[in-house]
């Protein structure tokens, strides 16, 4: 059977008389990063809070790897899942390392294991160990703050992440980096992510599916890709906003427009450009070698490509061999054309 | 003036073993009363935060002690414990307690509510909280209320003496009594000393605990 991470099931939430979620009903797959948007007070907090139990439902189930919540013991469970918060908390009497050591401390690690952690941890978010561990952190800038959050709540490996709009407070350079960051960080862990923000173009970014908020309500559930190009209200299409083609270029990869057949294909991209048999219509860069992406780049990047040079199709390279190719043509169809893409 | 000094001095020097057995009983009273003040204080500080009434309680009872003079809080004590140290030490250990309480309070409730939440949200339980976080945290406001609250109690040990419980105020009653001026001032002029260099030693405590959280580059360091 395969098992949902977490699970919703027609929750209610009301703080007195204000009802912070009428029934919401989803459920995040293991090793996803599900993103919660929707304006300011639509309950995107409660939710998260709910997961952790920092909340109770008022009614309604919510399920942990198939478990009700309820049933967990709340400081089990927390110690289980990891939380980031927009605010970090980080605990500013303490160093970087002893921050970062806080959930394997309660759960008595043994200091040497807990040491070699904190170094890996530290090392994965770009903050060399033996130059961050000692530093308190009003020693840090914003990001590099964020970052040893990020750290603390990695620290005893959860198998589940809560970011309540990690980079919510980071200008806006700082932000797209970690985002970067935490996307290639995301392929290594593998860990389940549940993630808030008001911000549709990181919803689009950082989401494998997005649950989109109105007032206490889940109005669409679905991936980046179908959000854009079916939004299910008005208010959906409304909070994607404007540019929703220049959206779906974004969070559309090479690899799903891409036609396979061509002269090149399945050769390697080593002989292509040695041999010299690139075809004339090839793009290529700025100084004159033929440009090429990878299947999982963004068509953007692809399209930003193409438009610098003045060939018309781009070949897409993979594990070294050419695997299609792609044109302004293809990227502008699908971009514009409302057309069901399916994945695997 | 400058005579005036000189003569205090002599005073104190030719009555040196008077005054050591003085000095001893006016720091005892002191120490005594601000040990058992914290104690006490930071404690009730701690409960009130956890709970509104009680912090309501603790309050109101901390201010009426301070605005009770010393001796009146002697008055109503001594039928108890009785004239001498005890109650010299009740009066001024009554008298130490709102400024502890009330630093530990704000040290306390000072910890942003994010520190907070992020901990709950580790798994941390209230326990765990308050001795890893919040009272770590508060520990440098509530030792700058512990620093008040002895300055002034070196000066409120002054009106031990009226209890027969000693302490440099002897000398400046006695002082006062025979006009002798020199006597007055070999009495003052160390209490004020030891009210000024607790003051010091106690400030330089306080911002070497709280170096940790407030040294450094500050926000300002680059993005790595
Ligand atoms: N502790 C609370 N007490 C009362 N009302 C709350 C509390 N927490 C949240 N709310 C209310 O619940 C609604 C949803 O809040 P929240 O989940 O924080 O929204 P979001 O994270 O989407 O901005 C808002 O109307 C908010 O005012
Ligand atoms: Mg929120």
């Amino acid at each position: 059977m395969s098992q949902h991470a977490i699970e919703f099931e027609n929750v209610r939430k009301s703080y007195g008389d204000t009802l912070a979620l009428d029934g919401i009903s989803f459920s995040v797959e293991p090793g996803t990063t599900t993103v919660l948007v929707g304006p300011s007070g639509c309950g995107k907090t409660t939710t998260m809070k709910l997961v952790n139990r920092l909340e109770d439902p008022t009614d309604g189930t919510v399920k942990f790897e198939g478990q009700d919540v309820q049933e967990v013991d709340k400081i089990d469970l927390r110690r289980s899942i990891g939380y980031v918060i927009q605010d970090i908390g980080l605990f500013d009497h303490m160093t970087v390392a002893e921050n970062v050591a806080t959930v394997p401390r309660l759960l008595d690690w043994d200091e040497e294991r807990i040491d070699e952690r904190v170094d890996e941890l530290l090392e994965l978010m770009d903050l060399p160990p033996a130059q961050y561990r000692e530093d308190y952190p009003r020693e840090l800038s914003g990001g590099q703050r964020q970052r040893v959050g990020v750290a603390r709540a990695l620290a005893a490996d959860p198998d589940v992440m809560l970011m309540d709009e990690p980079f919510g407070a980071l200008d806006p350079i700082t932000r797209d980096n970690l985002q970067d960051e935490f996307l290639e960080i995301q392929e290594q862990i593998n860990t389940t992510i549940l993630f808030v923000t008001h911000d549709i173009d990181e919803a689009l970014k950082m989401g494998d599916k997005i649950a989109i908020y109105d007032v206490g309500e889940v109005v669409q559930y679905d991936t980046p890709e179908n959000i854009l190009e079916n939004p299910a209200t008005e208010f959906v299409e409304d909070f994607i906003g404007q540019n929703r083609g220049l959206k779906k270029l974004q969070v559309l990869e090479v690899g799903h427009i891409m036609s396979t057949d061509g002269r090149i294909v399945g050769q390697s991209w080593a002989d292509v450009r040695s041999t010299g048999s690139v075809p004339a219509e090839v793009a290529t860069d700025e100084s004159g070698t033929p440009a090429h992406v990878a299947a999982d780049q963004s068509t953007e990047t692809a399209l930003s490509k193409l438009v610098e040079s003045d060939g018309s199709k781009l070949p897409v390279v993979e594990n070294g061999s050419v695997v299609g190719t792609v044109s302004v043509d293809q990227i502008n169809d699908a971009s514009s054309e409302p057309k069901e893409i399916v994945y695997e | 003036m400058s005579n005036l000094l000189f003569e205090a001095f002599t005073y104190l020097t030719s009555n040196f073993d008077t005054f050591l057995a003085l000095l001893r009983e006016h720091i005892v009273l002191v120490l005594v009363a601000q040990v058992a003040a914290t104690v006490v204080a930071v404690t009730a500080g701690i409960l009130a935060t956890r709970n509104e009434r009680v912090k309501t309680w603790v309050l109101s009872g901390g201010n009426v002690s301070q605005t009770i003079p010393p001796l009146a809080v002697i008055a109503l004590v001594f039928p108890f414990v009785g004239i001498g140290f005890n109650s010299a030490v009740l009066a001024m250990w009554v008298y130490a307690l709102l400024p502890i309480i009330t630093n530990t309070i704000a040290g306390i409730e000072e910890v942003p509510e994010s520190t907070i939440r992020s901990a709950e949200g580790m798994g941390m339980t209230d326990w765990e909280i308050l001795r890893k976080i919040q009272l770590p945290l508060a520990v440098p406001v509530i030792f700058a209320g512990i620093r008040t609250s002895t300055v002034m109690n070196v000066g409120t040990a002054y009106l031990a003496i009226f209890i027969g419980a000693g302490g440099l105020g002897d000398w400046v009653v006695t002082g006062i009594q025979l006009f002798n001026n020199p006597q007055i001032l070999a009495g003052a002029i160390p209490g004020a000393l030891l009210a000024i260099s607790l003051d010091t030693v106690l400030g330089f405590v306080e911002r070497s605990l709280d170096t940790q959280t407030t040294s450094g580059g500050g926000g300002a360091a680059a993005d790595a």
